[in-house]
């Protein structure tokens, strides 16, 4: 009674207020503290993330509409240019494609005599960027498929010329992906030329990756293909991730300043390919990074 | 005369929905910096107007729904938010008075709180971005106030909405 005198005599004031929010801010810190210790919250992260996700599909609703709109409006003259070039595409992949029915095998054979063990052809499963930006604090994209089609965290994103980034949060429907560019991002890599094994990491460009390691007597030039190794496990090994484009040594420091470019174009990606494939290292040490 | 409440509610829970999705719209890599914090506004507007029934709660509920979308730390944003309606609640006596070039001048430090806490907790967690994620939605949200306060007024006195 005392205190609801009081109330409707001072109209500006809400009871107990300041109690609240510092339950509240209590409850955040605590949220917080345990989201970023380890993962127990995520069962409570991707049931919001589907209640938000008619939200997202409406968002991204304009953008697919848009780009529907533009295939289904282009002339037939566009239309049979397209054609042309991707039969044309199409011829030129397949003849490839004879010579690497012919490499497998033969690869087959030597693993086999090698006794190493066979490579598996990695199952994948096309995904499709959905138009909705993502947390500001970091280089990431949302896919339109989750874990009801078998996504996982930590799965390998890829696009048709290399490495996008993996799978860091899959919700039910939609999953978020980090991208190899992030300044998180550590992905380790091998020079095609000669096996160097090495680390990439983001730079928080977009088109640029950094490799810290590379000591100043490494062979390692300009122009030189860096793909996955498969060591670490969350990657499958040899998939391009880019292309060194500079190698300045320096004589007074250890390490050699080497950036490269991403293979992938990491900026206009529309679809992305997800990995599914049994990781070659085993699973502790995928446990580790 | 005596209208159900949720449908009084209705437009506080739409303008919250679209603020949602405005925060997730794709934006060009230049402008995406400069995102005003929709959400920030809308809880200002709101804790401000309806003190009794929008306040630290609600804000709480939203910020959880933002990081859970976001991908961002959850709790981030709804301490962030939670704080700041606190604020506006406190002085939502003297805001209402406030002429809109002062309220606007009021709610220019409120983001700039807003993002000081965000910045804050991801500086804890170890979390880098440039200065402009947090100084560009500040500078956005402040020059897009009037424009938000007088859209919501009319919302507010046409359906004459609250709890």
């Amino acid at each position: 009674m005392v205190a609801s005198r009081e109330n409707s005599n001072n109209p500006g004031r809400i009871p107990a207020l300041g109690l609240r929010m510092l339950g509240l801010v209590f409850i955040s810190i605590l949220l917080m503290y345990f989201d970023n210790r380890d993962n127990h919250l995520d069962s409570v992260r991707s049931s919001i993330g589907a209640a938000v996700y008619p939200l997202r599909v409406i968002v991204d609703a304009p953008v697919r509409f848009w780009g529907w709109l533009g295939e289904s409006t282009s002339s037939r003259n566009d239309l049979e240019l397209e054609l042309n070039r991707l039969k044309a595409e199409r011829l030129l992949t397949n003849a490839r494609l004879q010579k690497l029915n012919a490499l497998e095998a033969e690869n087959a054979r030597l693993r086999a005599m090698l006794d190493a063990r066979a490579q598996v052809r990695d199952q994948v499963r096309v995904a499709e960027i959905m138009s909705v930006d993502a947390n500001p604090y970091d280089h990431s994209l949302v896919i339109d498929i989750g874990t009801l089609d078998g996504v996982f965290d930590g799965q390998a994103l890829v696009d048709a010329n290399g490495v996008v980034g993996q799978v860091i949060k899959a919700g039910l429907m939609t999953s978020q992906a980090m991208l190899i560019s992030d300044t998180d991002h550590a992905l380790p890599v091998e020079v095609n030329r000669n096996g160097l094994r090495t680390i990439v990491v983001g730079t928080g460009e977009i088109d640029r990756l950094g490799l810290p390691f590379i000591v100043n007597n490494a062979d390692i030039q300009a122009g030189d293909l860096l793909v996955t190794s498969g060591l670490g496990g969350a990657f499958p090994a040899g998939y391009p991730v880019a292309i060194v484009d500079s190698v300045t040594r320096i004589p007074q420091e250890p390490y050699a300043d080497v950036t490269a470019t991403p293979a992938a174009s990491l900026g206009q990606v529309r679809e992305v390919m997800l990995v599914f494939s049994a990781p070659t290292a085993s699973p502790e040490v995928a446990d580790d990074e | 005369m005596n209208r159900d409440r949720s449908s009084r509610r209705l437009p506080v829970i739409l303008s919250m929905i679209v603020g949602l999705m405005l925060t997730m719209m794709p934006l060009p890599e230049a402008a995406a910096s400069f995102r005003p914090d929709w959400l920030a506004l809308l809880v200002i507007f709101w804790a401000m107007q309806l003190p009794r029934t929008w306040s630290v709660g609600t804000a709480w509920i939203i910020g959880i729904v933002v990081d859970a979308s976001q991908g961002t730390l959850l709790g981030q944003h709804a301490l962030a938010l939670c704080v700041i309606a606190f604020v506006t609640v406190r002085m939502h006596l003297l805001m209402r008075v406030f002429p809109l070039p002062q309220l606007t001048a009021t709610v220019f430090p409120l983001l700039a709180l807003y993002q000081f806490l965000l910045f804050w907790i991801n500086g804890v967690a170890g979390i880098h971005a440039p200065a402009v994620v947090y100084w560009g939605p500040v500078i956005s949200g402040t020059l897009l106030w009037p424009l938000v306060m007088m859209f919501l007024s009319g919302v507010r006195y046409r359906t004459r909405s609250g709890g």
